[in-house]
């Protein structure tokens, strides 16, 4: 043990007026770690299935990003190569080594380009493979493996996320708990975290130059997502769906080049 | 290190506010901050009762900050990481410098880390032969033009698009002299791909921690712009500088501060890129680094536990209190001296560094309670400054003119009939002085309260006491 450690403790149990915690109040808080109690969960996302897709959509797009959706898996090459085109980019991408991408109908589209492996500094386009998706926020989920690697999030300046519908959840509690079943011991350590989760709400950005939002700083400044309607809510249409989501929730809350809103 | 000049608030503020193009980039700034949190809370009904969660979660977690950094070691290390416990900066800096050393490192990228500001980490790297990047575009410019941040978590926030341009002009002298810069965006893509080589190069990347979990031994950043996440997944090596109150027990309690951090920073609902860091590179991964160091810094922290100033731990470092507070929004960061401007660094200076050294920070304020209000963590800010006020006073560290002063008016004020005839005396004097502008700029004997702010003239009709038993009579 480093005398650091024991002097730093010790000045913590000194101003805390004790000594070393008692063996049962340890195993209280180990309980504690083990149960991982949740807190108070947004109502915004406890609504019915439907209207969590929808929820998801909406703020998809509230952070500048862009989604399609796509009735089937094999319906992902078209809707990639016809996005490509649209936005006037070279039918070519780096692509996540994952059996769900991998395994789609590629060569319906030959023109298209692709290689699965890790990203490189000169890669314009990258599709990557979405775990999960948070619907309270329009967040993608996306844990590091070796069929899903992190600089797929970062490096290209245009990210495209293949999300099925039925791995969407309404809060981020939900997805921990997806994360602790499906990957339970799966790690050296017995433990479940992978080297790196990364929680992406819309395209890389910043406003320091002059608090003003601009979008494509050090990531992404595209990022499209392809839902696949996997399940029957996700043909649910938009319109028919209600906004779970207060007004003020609706609206960005600066556009790029824009400084955020008139003063308060 | 970001040197440390708080003694001399006083004097910078002054120069602050007589600064037109510093005064335009707060005014900016500021009234962004206010409607973006403004909407971004009004969004979000359970708010208020999440602030009273992400306090509980905290003070649960500082009663039992021992256990739960324990465990988090324990759960690194499961993980193939490394936790070094540091008890001060120079530890903290020496920590990193042999880990570097250790990897033959010669660039490290950074992300954007106030705790690496806190201990120098920059000057005492280039020292010893490492060349460390600053990479997020705000603390990036900093480097290139040598200054310390002014704001928490808009680094750059006291500069203006002339000065980005004049700056990059001259740090970039590979590019055409004469090339034209549309708008900000051409700035930023400018800065994206000066920065793009210096990624991909770097043998060490250095982070800062928004927080740690106990449960999983993962350190979590939340950046926009992504770079934070480039730096801790390209180079090698992954150090992640956190002081030792980041840590909480469990994702769950993390996922609770999260609803709070960005709504009260930004106004977002989350931040871009929220990334939670777990020991190396797994086996078959393509990516990630294959060390993973935690350089854990308690540098006075420790102190603070069980003090009037316990409640400071609780900071997740939002700065929602600097962008609300009516001083920050006219003296600017800088004018603070130290890593930690406005309302939080008012408390947390004279912690870190003593009271000797930072003695007029606590009485940068006005007490008005918006840094309180708007804190998600419900830390009574006002009141520490109040006590450090009193400490100041007990310490006899305040001038001797106000000491005195308080004394007269400690004398009248337990004499009410004294104090009555005095005020009228007073009061009728200074309205007459006062007359026309409503405020006195300069005042006999008491230039120490006008040379850094106006005095209102007394509105004409005589003192509070006065009009009150007034109006007492007429009812
Ligand atoms: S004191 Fe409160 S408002 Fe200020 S930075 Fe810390 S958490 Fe945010």
């Amino acid at each position: 043990m480093s005398s650091s450690k024991d002097a730093i403790l010790g000045a913590i149990r000194r101003g805390l007026r004790r000594g070393p915690l008692p063996a049962d109040q340890r195993a209280m808080l180990d309980g504690r770690l083990a149960t991982h109690p949740r807190h108070l969960i947004p109502a915004r996302s406890r609504v019915s299935r439907a209207e969590q897709i929808a929820l998801f959509v909406k703020n998809v797009e509230k952070e500048f990003g862009t989604i399609e959706r796509v009735p089937d898996a094999e319906s992902v090459p078209a809707a990639i190569a016809d996005y490509l085109a649209a936005q006037n980019l070279e039918p070519r991408f780096v692509m996540a080594p994952h059996p769900e991408l991998t395994g789609l109908p590629w060569d319906r589209r030959p023109m298209l380009q692709l290689e699965a492996r890790r990203a490189r500094g000169d890669d314009a386009v990258s599709v990557q493979h979405a775990w999960a998706a948070v619907a309270e926020t329009g967040t993608l989920l996306f844990p590091s493996d070796p069929a899903r690697p992190t600089t797929l999030n970062l490096l290209p300046e245009t990210e495209i996320a293949v999300l099925r519908a039925t791995a969407l959840v309404g809060a981020y509690e939900e997805a921990w708990d997806r994360l602790r079943a499906e990957r339970g011991g799966a790690e050296p350590s017995g433990g479940f975290m992978p080297r790196n989760i990364m929680f992406v709400t819309g395209p890389s950005r910043s406003a320091d130059i002059e608090q003003t939002l601009e979008l494509g700083a050090h990531g992404p400044r595209r990022l499209h997502v392809v839902l696949v309607e996997d399940e029957p809510a996700a043909r649910t249409l938009l319109s028919e769906v209600a906004d779970p989501r207060p007004e003020a929730a609706r609206e960005p809350v600066a556009r790029p080049g824009e400084i955020a809103n008139p003063a308060d | 290190m970001v040197a440390l000049t708080s003694p001399d608030f006083k004097r910078r503020a002054a120069r602050a506010l007589a600064d037109p193009r510093l005064q335009t980039a707060l005014k900016r700034g500021g009234s962004g901050f206010h409607s973006k949190r403004s909407q971004a809370v009004a969004a979000l009904p359970e708010f208020e009762r999440l602030r009273d969660i992400g306090r509980d979660i905290k003070n649960h977690t500082l009663a039992n900050l021992d256990h739960y950094l324990e465990a988090f070691e324990a759960n690194v290390l499961a993980n193939g990481g490394q936790v070094h416990w540091c008890r001060d900066a120079a530890e903290a800096r020496a920590t990193v410098l042999r880990i570097c050393q250790a990897e033959g490192a010669r660039t490290v990228t950074k992300g954007k880390s106030m705790i690496s500001e806190e201990i120098g980490l920059n000057e005492h790297l280039e020292a010893n032969g490492i060349t460390p990047v600053e990479t997020d575009l705000g603390e990036y410019i900093l480097q290139l033009v040598n200054e310390p941040p002014s704001h928490i978590i808009a680094p750059a926030f006291h500069l203006n698009r002339e000065d980005w341009e004049e700056r990059f002009r001259a740090a970039h002298t590979d590019l055409p002299k004469d090339r034209v810069f549309h708008d900000r965006r051409d700035i930023m893509v400018e800065a994206r791909q000066a920065l793009r080589s210096r990624f991909l190069a770097a043998d060490v990347g250095i982070t800062g921690a928004n927080f740690l979990i106990a449960e999983t031994g993962s350190s979590v950043i939340v950046t926009n712009e992504g770079n934070g996440d480039l730096t801790q997944t390209l180079p090698r090596v992954h150090i992640a500088l956190a002081s030792i109150e980041k840590v909480v027990p469990t994702l769950e309690d993390c996922t609770s501060l999260l609803r709070l951090l960005a709504r009260s920073a930004t106004g977002q609902d989350l931040s871009v890129y929220t990334t939670f860091s777990t020991g190396i590179r797994r086996p078959g991964d393509l990516d990630g680094p294959e060390a993973y160091h935690v350089v854990l810094i308690d540098n006075g922290r420790s102190n603070m536990v069980g003090t009037d100033f316990h409640e400071m731990l609780r900071c997740i470092r939002c700065a929602a209190c600097m962008n609300h507070c009516p001083v920050y929004g006219v003296a600017g960061g800088h004018s603070y001296g130290w890593v930690y401007p406005g309302p939080m660094g008012a408390v947390l200076t004279p912690s870190l560094v003593g009271l000797d050294k930072s003695g007029h920070l606590p009485n940068a304020s006005t007490f008005c309670g918006r840094c309180e209000s708007v804190c998600p963590v419900k830390i009574p800010l006002p009141k520490m400054m109040r006590h450090w006020r009193e400490r100041e006073f007990e310490r006899h560290l305040t001038p001797s003119t106000i000491r005195s002063g308080l004394k007269l008016w400690a004398w009248f004020a337990r004499r009410p009939g004294w104090y009555r005839a005095a005020t009228r005396v007073g009061m009728g004097a200074l309205a007459l002085l006062g007359r026309g502008s409503g405020k006195f700029r300069r005042l006999p004997l008491a230039g120490g309260w006008t040379g850094g702010r106006d005095l209102p003239a007394p509105e004409p009709g005589g003192t509070f006491m006065a009009r009150y038993a007034a109006t007492q009579r007429r009812r």
